[in-house]
């Protein structure tokens, strides 16, 4: 798939960017204290942060990427007016073994249900593959994230793990899902 | 999933260590509510120092405490602080402090909203079995305050404090995840 | 209360630095060992950056979240292999690492005397609700044996691990508390 001429980085509404240190703090301080949200998109308890507080992540995630080499982080940022709707991550890469976990999320409700967050899996798919070599995507996913499971099963990931039981959220217990797509999986798919 | 951090009357903020600790050095002046809130003896601070050691708190707080800011739903008004430190992971038990530093907002059930709010996020996000809070006898609204949110009666440390001439007993009180999950099922 | 760090075989230590690094470098130069206990391409270290990495381990003090534990035979107190739990406070999950430097003591019951001690451990001091691990596909003397210990295969990441040319399944497994006390009761799994 040697195509040079289609962007890594643009999709049809949506572009991925880098952190903006300035003006992403504030705009994701209000997604962290949405739980709702945050107990969706992630796993560990919803903690709250400050714009501050999101400035020193910025930076320590910056370090980690520059120190660890391990993780390719971007923003998701409307094309319109290049505000930032939420982030894309490729994480825990194994160069060796050419492995990743993909991790993404749309941090306000009004920009959900768009069709934002399937352009955004696309794009991060086809980094991955195409311009990161990588040999296999994974993704790792609660149970209770039925609009997830079913965006990642639309891409062609397939079911490969059922942790059961391995979270505790909400006083109930819940499986940890770990969802597979292989290089040529994803280029039989573009071929079709 | 529900956004755990939002009761009826509060919602559970991050700190802000600019804001927060202006807010504190203004409370720390009310001597009363200092002795109602801390057994340490009750002094004031700077600002900028209060500041460095909120700052320097945050930075440790990591995997066994969280600590959030009170901010009222109405007007998003920072009324006070309340946390959790997790003293025993095999026994999930966790010490709950809480603080309304503004004085209108006391004995209105800010406190109580925001009590039931971090009983919440303990058992269902921190996935904690038991809660335990300390109270100073001569603090009935509070004491009342925390029976309202499910805390039972579990003992007394006797003559735990000596303040204006005589000692004071401190109160526990402890609620288990099995109590809570009963009165409060999954909502 | 029994005493969780003897087993029948084994007992659970922890070693000074410089004793525990030697070791380590010893077992580095066995790449049929690394490459079935770990993903990462195999490498050697010195003696004294390995030496510096347990002290600084023990600098940091004990962390909650992690219990790392030598190996010796109770025989001749022979230093053999470690293990490790690296727990999810939250979710109140336990993630093991284990291994046998010394190829010895493979096949001869070690292995499964450490899971042993390991799993008693994580449930009735740490009280987790469940204990997971990874293992390659071509480790098939390490499935049997955490068969026997309990776990349950739970899935097979696809490729996951490049090896010799080739791309390698990692199986995943777990055991849940409930089991492993069904199976203390010595009732049928």
């Amino acid at each position: 798939m040697f195509d040079i001429t289609t962007q890594l980085f643009e999709g049809k509404d949506i572009r991925f960017g880098p952190m903006d240190h300035e003006k992403d703090p504030e705009i994701e301080s209000k997604w962290t204290h949405d739980a709702g949200f945050m107990r969706m998109y992630e796993i560990e308890p919803a903690r709250p942060m400050s714009a501050a507080m999101l400035k020193k992540q910025y930076e320590k995630l910056e370090k980690q990427i520059e120190e660890e080499k391990d993780l390719y982080y971007f923003t998701i940022r409307a094309k319109a007016d290049d505000r930032l709707i939420g982030k894309a991550l490729i994480r825990w890469i194994e160069w060796t073994n050419g492995n990743c976990y993909i991790h993404l999320g749309i941090g306000s409700a009004d920009d959900r249900r768009k069709g934002f967050g399937a352009q955004a899996l696309g794009m991060l798919i086809r980094f991955a593959f195409a311009e990161l070599n990588l040999f296999r995507v994974s993704a790792r996913i609660p149970e209770y994230n039925e609009a997830a499971i079913a965006l990642f099963k639309k891409f062609g990931f397939v079911e490969e793990v059922r942790r059961r039981q391995a979270l505790d959220r909400d006083g109930r217990r819940w499986d940890l899902v770990v969802f597979g797509l292989l290089k040529d999986e994803w280029v039989n798919q573009a071929q079709v | 999933m529900n956004d755990i951090l939002k009761g009826a009357l509060v919602q559970l903020g991050a700190v802000d260590p600019d804001e927060y600790s202006k807010a504190f050095a203004h409370w720390r002046r009310d001597s009363e509510l200092m002795r109602l809130m801390d057994a340490s003896t009750t002094r004031l601070d700077s600002q900028k120092n209060t500041q460095k050691t909120i700052e320097k708190e945050l930075e440790d707080q990591k995997v066994n405490q969280y600590f959030f800011t009170i901010r009222t739903l109405a007007e998003d008004k920072l009324i006070g602080d309340i946390g959790l430190n997790i003293v025993n992971w095999a026994g999930r038990d966790a010490f709950v402090g809480l603080g309304i530093g503004e004085r209108d907002f006391w004995g209105r059930g800010y406190g109580t909203d925001a009590m039931k709010a971090i009983l919440r996020y303990a058992f269902m996000e921190v996935n904690l079995r038991r809660v335990t809070l300390t109270v100073f006898e001569y603090n009935p609204r509070a004491i009342r305050s925390y029976e309202k949110a499910g805390f039972r009666h579990e003992g007394r440390m006797r003559g735990f404090l000596n303040r204006e001439g005589k000692r004071w007993d401190e109160l526990f009180m402890g609620i288990l995840r099995e109590e809570w999950m009963e009165n409060n099922g999954n909502k | 209360m029994k005493d969780l760090f003897r087993g029948e075989l084994v007992r659970l230590t922890a070693e000074e630095p410089d004793v525990r690094a030697k070791v380590e470098v010893h077992w580095q130069r066995d790449t049929e060992f690394h490459r079935l206990a770990d993903s990462n391409p195999a490498g050697m270290e010195s003696e004294k950056k390995l030496k510096a990495w347990f002290e600084k381990r023990n600098e940091d003090g004990f962390k909650p979240e992690r219990y790392p534990f030598s190996v010796r035979t109770l025989d001749e107190d022979k230093l053999i292999g470690f293990f490790g739990l690296w727990l999810d406070l939250i979710y109140n999950e336990a993630w093991v690492g284990i291994g046998i430097g010394e190829r010895e003591f493979w096949g001869k019951g070690y292995g499964t005397d450490m899971m042993k001690l390991c799993l008693q451990y994580a449930f009735t001091e740490l009280n987790v609700h469940r204990v997971s691990l990874g293992l390659h596909a071509y480790n098939p003397r390490a499935l049997r044996s955490y068969e026997k210990a309990g776990f349950r295969l739970e899935g097979r990441t696809r490729g996951d691990v490049a090896r010799g040319g080739e791309h390698h399944d990692s199986l995943w497994m777990g055991i849940l508390r409930e089991e492993w006390i069904l199976m203390q009761n010595g009732e049928p799994q």
